[in-house]
């Protein structure tokens, strides 16, 4: 298991290495610069565009450039972004990506554990009216034409009906006249999200042993609980409607990234749990005379889970670049949005950062979901 | 030994030919009525053929029915309206856009642009991947090495991002946007899936066969290997048709194609003039593009799914 950890490793650095080149290799063969930019602006005038170009190291051979950016990415120094000039890098990542997450975990996960529990009822009731609704339903859903399904919601949920607001990430007038800024906020309430989802699968895992009746309302109260102390300590602070005005501003990007993203799980489980229903041990679990609920989530949905969750594993660092697309329609200002901009406006910095941060994961992610798998299925070894 | 054979190929009264295209007709039939009982697969099936009708009708409403100066899909402009976009009515079946053409004619030729660019992507897509995963299962070592992490890093690039630098450097019509994307496809994920396929196939016994009987590496790769992996080959077709259509919308609706007409530019169109939000009376600017973007990939991935059906054998009912 070490060495082949290690091997992986090795492998990892190559990929990267790759990656890296091949992105500054497309990114700069872009024409043009972003010098370009103040073209159509008469105070800019050529000489200023060529001392731009030489603050920003542009006058440089592109191989030159392409070697210090390797040897600033191995002290960890991403580089100063060429678009929101004085600032580095790494500080706009840290900004924008722990919006990203927040928004596209939670529509990553909701949209996991309801694909999951969808894909068990669909294999279980197959050939059935349901089973094609869900299907018909989950295929139209997976594959609609985002920004549209996107924009439609807006009209329907925020201008017409005018439930919910239609985009960005706050209402700048309720912000305008506040001591504190978003950022300390929204740290806050990212950190108390953490905590909650921990408290709540640490109470389930160790409820697990004890009775069906006792289990149900322990687990009940707990959440009730847990759930009510952190809303209380919110609504006391004097920062909770600003909170409650982020909150509101993430639901309908949330769910629209979890619609159109759970059909995708729904059928993959479907197809395993199918699979696993054809193996022995099921027929073995229904001759001991456990009833079918029990045959199904606990012994073949249990089995059919391992290819979904190494599918949820590897979803998970596409979170940080999340859906570039839900971003535009919603004004997002996150990772998504920023690649966006940072590409069209050749921000090479700033673009070779994010994808990069987005590639480490997706390797490292990967190797984990390699490695859970050999620990979830004891059949898996490796050499 | 001999002997045998010839008294055998002399029995045979039909040419080579005929038996094998009668083979493969009769299989033909029996996966037929294996994807027949998918309602899935034949609701995809008819959505498609309606479009297949609509694509073939553009040219010949255009030739016969319309007049071109009225309903051309880019430079048509009805001066018998006052104002532009007006309303659904008895002349224009959906209504004009904002520069006064005919929505359903945009719509038509849009669905003969969306066609042709979701198939050729996914011939493309198919060729790459099918030899690449055959190649590399059938090799193993560097061969192996070599198109896995290629696939790896192409995986990792975010899609529509890396079509909208490339766009900076290649002008993208509908064909070069087919091949970049079939190209990207068929060397990144599916290709993985080929690979894995083309795995348990090699280690089959009529491949040990044919290599007894003195068959070359490029005669069982290309007679063997790639026809048996041609089923899952046609399934991930239907995928990448679904993802070329959406990935034309999504980039037109960016703005980024250098293209005459497409569902997603009549989206983009809607949106630049300020009717997005408007109101229900514009609501024909943006439904028929957005709904027909929709049909097209879900019916495709329909067929796809009911397609996995009749191919992965441990799907099957029986």
């Amino acid at each position: 298991m070490g060495n082949y950890i290690l091997r992986r490793l090795f492998q990892i650095i190559i990929t990267l290495v790759i990656f890296q080149t091949l992105l500054f290799l497309i990114l700069d063969a872009q024409p043009g610069d972003i010098t370009l930019q103040y073209l159509t602006d008469p105070r800019v005038t050529p000489e200023i565009r060529d001392q731009m170009r030489i603050a920003l190291g542009l006058n440089k051979p592109p191989i030159e450039r392409y070697l210090q950016w390797l040897r600033n990415f191995i002290t960890g120094n991403l580089g100063i972004s060429f678009s929101h000039y004085p600032r580095p890098v790494l500080d706009i990542i840290l900004e924008r990506a722990p919006r990203t997450i927040v928004l596209f975990l939670t529509s990553t996960l909701v949209s996991f554990f309801v694909g999951f529990v969808l894909g068990k009822q669909l294999a279980w009731r197959r050939g059935g009216g349901f089973e094609y609704s869900m299907t018909m339903v989950g295929v139209v859903l997976y594959t609609i034409f985002t920004p549209w399904f996107g924009l439609m919601l807006i009209y329907l949920l925020g201008l017409r009906l005018g439930w919910l607001p239609v985009g960005k990430f706050l209402d700048p007038i309720l912000w305008r006249d506040v001591p504190v800024d978003a950022n300390y906020v929204f740290a806050r309430l990212g950190f108390t999200g953490l905590i909650l989802s921990l408290l709540i699968a640490v109470l389930w895992l160790s409820s697990t042993r004890l009775s069906p009746v006792k289990r149900r309302s322990l687990r009940l109260i707990g959440v009730l609980m847990i759930v009510g102390i952190s809303l209380g300590g919110w609504a006391l602070s004097e920062v909770g409607y600003l909170a409650a005005d982020m909150l509101e501003h993430m639901i309908l990007p949330v769910t629209v990234a979890t619609l159109v993203s759970f059909a995708g799980t729904m059928l993959m489980m479907r197809n395993t749990m199918l699979e696993t229903l054809k193996e022995d041990f099921v027929m073995a679990t229904r001759a001991k005379g456990l009833s079918e609920a029990e045959v199904r989530d606990k012994h073949a949905a249990r089995n059919a889970f391992l290819p979904v969750f190494t599918n949820l594993i590897i979803s998970i660092p596409f979170v940080l670049s999340g859906g570039i697309i839900t971003e535009t329609i919603f004004s997002w200002p996150g990772m998504g949005l920023t690649l966006l901009q940072a590409v069209q406006n050749e921000d090479v910095p700033l673009a070779m950062g994010a994808m990069t941060c987005v590639g480490i994961f997706a390797l490292f992610a990967h190797l984990f979901a390699d490695v859970t798998y050999a620990f979830l299925d004891p059949r898996i070894r490796y050499q | 030994m001999v002997e045998i054979t010839k008294t055998q190929f002399s029995e045979l009264t039909e040419p080579m030919w005929r038996i094998r295209s009668r083979l493969i007709w009769r299989s033909f039939i029996e996966n037929w009525k294996l994807f027949m009982e998918y309602p899935i697969g034949m609701i995809g099936l008819g959505i498609i053929i309606i479009f297949g009708l609509m694509a073939l009708a553009h040219p010949i409403l255009m030739k016969y029915v319309w007049e071109p100066r009225v309903y051309d899909p880019v430079i048509g402009y009805d001066i018998s309206i006052l104002a532009h976009p007006s309303p659904p009515s008895s002349t224009h079946l959906l209504g004009t856009d904002p520069l006064g053409r005919d929505v359903l004619s945009q719509l038509l030729y849009g669905t003969r642009f969306g066609f042709s660019l979701g198939i050729s992507a996914a011939l493309v897509s198919v060729i790459v991947s099918t030899t690449v995963g055959a190649l590399s299962a059938y090799y193993g070592g560097i061969v192996d090495v070599l198109f896995m992490r290629l696939a790896d890093v192409v995986i990792m690039l975010p899609f529509i991002a890396i079509l909208i630098v490339l766009s900076a450097l290649i002008e993208f019509n509908g064909f070069s946007l087919a091949i970049v994307y079939g190209l990207l496809v068929g060397f990144g994920g599916q290709t993985i899936v080929i690979k894995s396929q083309a795995l348990s196939i090699k280690v089959k016994p009529y491949i040990e066969a044919a290599r007894a009987a003195g068959g070359s590496d490029w005669h069982i790769i290309f007679t063997h290997l790639i026809p048996n992996l041609m089923p899952l080959s046609f399934l991930y077709m239907m995928f990448t048709v679904t993802g070329a259509v959406f990935a034309e919308a999504a980039l037109s609706f960016f703005g980024l194609l250098n293209i005459r007409m497409s569902w997603g530019i009549m989206i983009n169109t809607a949106q630049a003039a300020g009717y997005l939000l408007a109101g229900p009376e514009y609501l024909h600017l943006m439904l028929p593009a957005g709904l027909a973007i929709t049909l097209l990939c879900s019916s495709f991935y329909m067929v796809g799914r009911a397609l996995d059906e009749v191919v992965n054998p441990r799907l099957r009912q029986r």
